[in-house]
């Protein structure tokens, strides 16, 4: 057993793991954190993702050991001040229907908004290509990623349009 | 799933000491770099190491960096790192095009070219890549270093020229002197986790040299070099019979669970075509 050091949603955590520990068993089972899933165990399917230092990754494709000092976010921390914006949409827009593969889905979709808030209709099949559901057949879950970066845009454009407006009426003023 | 398999864990801090546990365990001991094929391998108790020697704390080992007129890509470097570096965008793209079809984001955030190559899978994305730009593969154990060529380093399926007590520390790929397009088609089924059906890479330089090379038709990937002979010095107008016959005697299909041998022979044709054509187009 070896102690390692982790930062899970902002907390610090110290625990004990062997060597061939998966990091998504010591998630759910060690950390109590149950939102990443088991699908495939293997990396097919997305099921388990979780930001690993701000990148998503397959939990079951870790093993514990080499997370030591790093930090982890699962969809308890994004959601620990309410739900972010794109999970609204997601339950606004009846994304999901199970639910199996949606802290996946929101774990892919958070690092692409992050990145990049208003991507295209091909970025975002791009970032979740890597997520199986086998309940949606993905359109109401693209529709709403591709919802919110329409949202984000009007936003950015009302935001720009406000500026001009008032430096406008600063220059009529003259 | 509990993985029944008990190993030794280490992280070394230094090259050195990472040679002489290599050295110590040699086939006892497995490598891990991103960890997405050897965790599989491992669970699957296709390996079952008696240590597993984390890279990632090794220096060397995280460099991505222009050395002359190559780039040095380390081992722990991971796809998604070369996704997103400007160097490699500029001087070799066909590395960041091959790059975005290999499995998803949250492989690529951890998977690494290096370990990609040592896996030696026949549908390897980056085989044709690296097989088209001049690539070594440089390795060093306690007896010192060695420099492998990209076409000695496949050696079968799954079987590469790396010994036991040695490690790879990266891969030079030299950048192409000349203007040069560059394409990289991939035959698969969906996007997202599918290996490649087939898998074509092309560069084509301004004076109509042509590099091509396969993945997925045949035990190893692995350049056409009669087809290049064929092509060179030629404007690409399309396929012919003779070329036809060529690009069928470049390749050896297999019927798997992906597709048969009759659709792989059929789709490279039309692969050839369309990857030679879009590499002419980005010229
Ligand atoms: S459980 Fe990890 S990718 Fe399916
Ligand atoms: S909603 Fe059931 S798997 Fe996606």
């Amino acid at each position: 057993m070896k102690k390692i050091v982790l930062t899970v949603n902002g907390e610090k955590r110290a625990i004990y793991v062997e060597p061939n520990d998966v990091l998504l068993d010591v998630l759910r089972d060690k950390l109590g954190l149950k939102s990443p899933k088991c699908g495939c165990e293997r990396g097919d399917c997305g099921a388990c993702s979780v930001l690993l230092n701000g990148k998503s990754v397959r939990s079951c494709l870790v093993f514990a050991i080499e997370v030591d000092g790093c930090e982890i976010e699962t969809v308890e921390g994004l959601s620990q001040n309410g739900l972010s914006v794109v999970q609204e949409k997601f339950i606004e827009m009846n994304s999901f229907q199970c639910g199996f593969c949606a802290p996946g889905v929101i774990i892919s979709t958070t690092e692409l908004l992050r990145k990049n808030s208003t991507p295209t209709r091909e970025e975002i099949q791009e970032a979740l290509a890597g997520n199986l559901c086998r309940c949606t057949g993905y359109t109401p879950i693209l529709e709403a990623v591709e919802k919110v970066s329409h949202d984000n845009k009007e936003n950015h454009n009302h935001n720009i349009n406000k500026l001009y407006s008032s430096s406008d009426i600063g220059g009529s003023d003259e | 799933m509990v993985v029944a398999h008990d190993f030794l864990y280490q992280k070394p801090s230094t090259l050195q000491e990472a040679l002489n546990l290599r050295e110590q365990y040699g086939k006892k001991s497995s490598l891990l770099a991103g960890g997405t094929d050897l965790l599989v391998n491992i669970k699957e108790s296709r390996l079952s190491p008696d240590i597993v020697i984390d890279i990632k704390g090794v220096p060397e080992l995280s460099i991505l960096e222009k050395r002359d007129n190559s780039i040095f890509i380390g081992s722990a470097i991971t796809f998604t790192e070369l996704i997103e570096s400007p160097l490699i965008k500029n001087s070799t793209p066909l590395i960041v095009e091959a790059s975005h079809t290999v499995a998803s984001v949250g492989v690529r955030n951890r998977a690494t070219l290096v370990g990609n190559i040592c896996s030696a899978v026949p549908s390897l994305d980056l085989g044709p890549a690296l097989l088209v730009y001049k690539t070594d593969v440089v390795v060093e154990s306690v007896e010192g270093k060695r420099v492998i060529p990209m076409d000695k380093w496949f050696v079968g399926p799954k079987k590469t020229a790396l010994l036991d007590n040695e490690i790879v520390l990266g891969v030079l790929v030299e950048i192409p002197e000349l203007k040069n397009g560059t394409s990289y088609m991939k035959l698969g089924r969906y996007s997202g986790e599918d290996l490649a059906q087939a898998g074509v890479g092309v560069v084509v330089s301004e004076n109509f040299e042509y590099k091509i090379a396969f993945c997925a038709v045949g035990p190893i990937p692995k350049r056409a070099l009669k087809l290049e002979e064929y092509l060179n010095g030629k404007e690409f107008i399309g396929l012919n019979d003779e070329l036809s016959q060529i690009i069928q005697s470049e390749i050896s299909p297999i019927t798997d669970i992906r597709s048969s041998k009759e659709y792989r022979r059929h789709m490279v044709e039309v692969m050839v075509e369309r990857g030679i054509k879009l590499a002419l187009s980005r010229l």
